[in-house]
């Protein structure tokens, strides 16, 4: 589903993803770990097409379409999501008219009519009582006034609400305590299926026990400097990356 | 329903050009440029005007005479030269008109062009429509109906000639002639524009809308609008104008006049979006407007605008809130991009126990443009338990345009409670990334996030316009991030 080739990206005059590749198939979780600055929201931001971000080399194909290629809006009409780490307030627009808006988007991109009112209530309900999201919630502006679990859980609605291709979860349980934490988890595990794929970028083993992977990478200094299943994430959280760093110079 | 809308949004919002940028091709009865007192005496007599009013006319041509156009808004432009200017342009029409059909068909052209079709109009949204193509009124709808209920509703200049009385009694009593410059000159040389009459205890069942156009090349245009609503009425008024295209400046210099008796409510709505000139600033409309209600006991006034137009504005609906317990409110939305410019507000004069006034105004500037508030909120010594509420709030789109915000306030009442919040922002590069995200273009994204910012204001609209409100404020900052 998504391959990425030899990934040079920079911010400015400073590059931060110096040659990385990965190949996710359909259907399958893959975990991206690694230390403070590796470049692991880079490569978050990357594949969302941030604009502050320059790709120098390389390539990222999502079902055989270059995804460098296209506007971030169309990256997402192509199935990409992005949950942010830090969700963005809109103040004045109703969470559900911003959702109305995306959908039709996404809709439009695929030559459907808008949805209907109806149809697109039904899933609204569907989608908030996923992740336990109130009415309230869905009725107010955009993110504002939303605590940061709140925000987190309002990601994972919306990503409910689109169906994308790709979800791309960047520290999304950075912030939450272990009830919000288990909401959300419960919401992306729903969401799983055969033809969805995953990137979940964290910090911490602690999101991988609600959300099992079926691999694990470890980011260092732009390149994945080490793949492996769901218990390389347990010997990270035992062992800390400073041993990697050895591995890598010895 | 929402979903088409938007897309139809995307789709204008594509077409770069002044949408309204067409002119009507229609035989005018237009006389020589310049002014002088027998331009007056020509208008008045053309008008077929009592004496009284060609009196009330001269006296204010000789206070505007010994006036000087005033520099004190934070505005620059090249004064209109009044020498250049035709005072007076008629559409050439068969004397009184009888129905639709009687209209010349270019007129209805225009108006089918504008979307507001006056066939339409009445069949689908209720709304009576008094039509102004330059300054003579050549339709009016719903009329009978209206008349059951002795509301009249009506062009100004027939109001002169069949309700004089009612016109002799409330013209410039909220606006005097010698009110400032502008206000004067509109004095001296109105030609037109709408007047609307609700009885006591009538509360009016449409809304009442007037659509202006500046038609004629080089045409000022001199409105002059009256409202009375008598004790208990209610009344909700639309105004919405566009304007042909033009590359040298037009100048419109218009006056609106509320009365609202005790018990009365009055909304008034505008829609303004005159051309505002082109990217480089050349052209567009001069918007110099008097508009100011008075406010008797328990009475309240709402003016409501949203401002996307002209190339240069200044313009402060304002309440005086004469009668104890009377209300004034304010709703502002003004968008200014490229070389637009714009200094607006409002007064709120409070002189009645226990008055009230809010303010809201949202501010959003983009390319170079200038885009100022400045309002007055004065509370005199008899005003006892007078109470303000002002929020001014201010978006900046680009890095080279101003915002600006000039609030004067005058307590002279212990009694008083003032409240004023301002903020100013500039549109976040992350909010649009964050709509990009989920599927949404820059261009639409930006509409949104501006219509969040203005919900407050558009809310207060009448449905009829929240539309084509919305649809001018995306369409106005089109491209404009930067």
């Amino acid at each position: 589903m998504l391959k990425i080739k030899n990934l040079h990206a920079k911010v400015g005059d400073n590059e931060i993803l110096k040659g990385l590749n990965l190949d996710v198939k359909p259907g399958e979780i893959h975990a991206i770990m690694g230390p403070n600055g590796s470049g692991k929201s880079t490569l978050a931001a990357v594949l969302a097409g941030r604009e502050a971000y320059e790709v120098t080399d390389g390539m990222v194909e999502l079902d055989g379409t270059d995804l460098l290629d296209l506007e971030a809006s169309d990256r997402a009409r192509e199935g990409v999501f992005l949950a942010f780490q830090y969700p963005i307030e809109i103040p004045g627009v109703s969470n559900l008219n911003f959702m109305k808006a995306a959908v039709n988007a996404k809709r439009a991109h695929q030559g459907q009519p808008p949805i209907k009112a109806k149809d697109f209530l039904a899933k609204v309900k569907e989608c908030s009582s996923l992740v336990e999201l109130d009415g309230r919630l869905r009725d107010r502006s955009v993110n504002e006034g939303f605590s940061g679990g709140e925000k987190k859980r309002n990601e994972i609605f919306q990503m409910a609400i689109l169906e994308p291709k790709l979800c791309i979860l960047d520290e999304t349980d950075s912030g939450l305590d272990i009830d919000a934490l288990r909401v959300v988890s419960k919401g992306v595990n729903a969401m799983r299926s055969p033809d969805r794929a995953f990137i979940v970028i964290t910090h911490y083993q602690r999101l991988l026990d609600h959300i099992i992977p079926d691999f694990v990478h470890v980011l260092s200094n732009g390149i994945i400097v080490k793949s492996g299943g769901k218990e390389l994430a347990l010997e990270l959280e035992a062992k800390g990356y400073d041993w990697l760093k050895e591995e890598q110079n010895a | 329903m929402k979903g088409t809308e938007e897309e139809n949004l995307l789709s204008e919002v594509t077409e770069k050009n002044y949408e309204y940028g067409f002119t009507t091709e229609i035989e005018s009865d237009t006389i020589a440029p310049g002014l002088d007192e027998s331009v007056i005496r020509t208008i008045s007599k053309k008008k077929n005007e009592p004496d009284w009013l060609l009196d009330w006319r001269l006296e204010a041509f000789a206070a505007w005479s010994k006036m000087e156009e005033p520099e004190w808004a934070h505005v620059t432009y090249d004064k209109p030269d009044l020498q250049s200017i035709s005072f007076y342009s008629a559409p050439k029409q068969k004397k009184v008109l009888a129905s639709l059909d009687e209209v010349d068909p270019e007129l209805l052209k225009t108006m089918e062009k504008l979307g507001i079709s006056l066939e339409e109009q009445k069949k689908l949204s209720g709304v009576a429509v008094d039509f102004v193509m330059d300054s003579v009124s050549v339709a009016t709808s719903f009329k009978e109906t209206l008349g059951e209920m002795g509301v009249i509703f009506c062009s100004l200049g027939e109001a002169i000639q069949e309700h004089p009385e009612l016109v002799r009694k409330y013209l410039g009593t909220v606006v005097p002639q010698r009110d400032n410059y502008y206000a004067a000159l509109n004095s001296a040389v109105f030609t037109d524009g709408s007047f609307c009459y609700i009885p006591k205890g009538v509360r009016c069942p449409m809304e009442l809308s007037t659509y202006f156009r500046i038609n004629q090349a080089g045409t000022g245009q001199f409105e002059r609008t009256l409202i009375v609503a008598d004790e208990g009425s209610y009344v909700s008024y639309l105004e919405g104008c566009t304007a042909p295209q033009r590359d040298e400046n037009q100048l419109h210099a218009a006056v609106v006049e509320i009365i609202s008796h005790d018990e009365a409510e009055v909304k008034y709505s505008t829609v303004q979006n005159w051309y505002p000139g082109d990217k480089d600033g050349k052209g567009g409309v001069f918007n110099f407007v008097t508009k100011r209600g008075i406010c008797h006991r328990a009475a309240k006034i709402s003016w409501t605008q949203v401002e996307t137009g002209s190339a240069v504005t200044w313009k402060y609906p304002s309440c005086i809130l004469k009668g104890d317990d009377s209300i004034g409110e304010f709703f502002s939305v003004a968008v200014t991009n490229n070389k637009q410019q714009a200094d607006t507000g409002t007064k709120m004069i409070h002189l009645g126990k226990r008055t009230r006034s809010t303010i809201i105004s949202k501010g959003i500037s983009s390319g170079e443009s200038q885009n100022s508030y400045r309002g007055l909120v004065q509370i005199h010594p008899s005003a006892e338990n007078a109470r303000n509420f002002s929020v001014c709030d201010s978006l900046l789109m680009t890095d080279r345009c101003g915002a600006h915000t000039f609030p004067y306030i005058e307590v002279k009442n212990p009694t008083a409670q003032i409240e004023h919040e301002a903020t100013t922002s500039k549109i976040g590069e992350d909010q649009i990334f964050y709509c990009q995200q989920r599927g949404i273009e820059e261009e639409e994204a930006i509409g949104l996030i501006v219509k969040g910012y203005a919900k407050d204001v558009l809310n207060k609209l009448p449905m009829e316009f929240a539309v084509e409100a919305q649809k001018l404020l995306t369409i106005s900052l089109e491209g404009s991030v930067g």
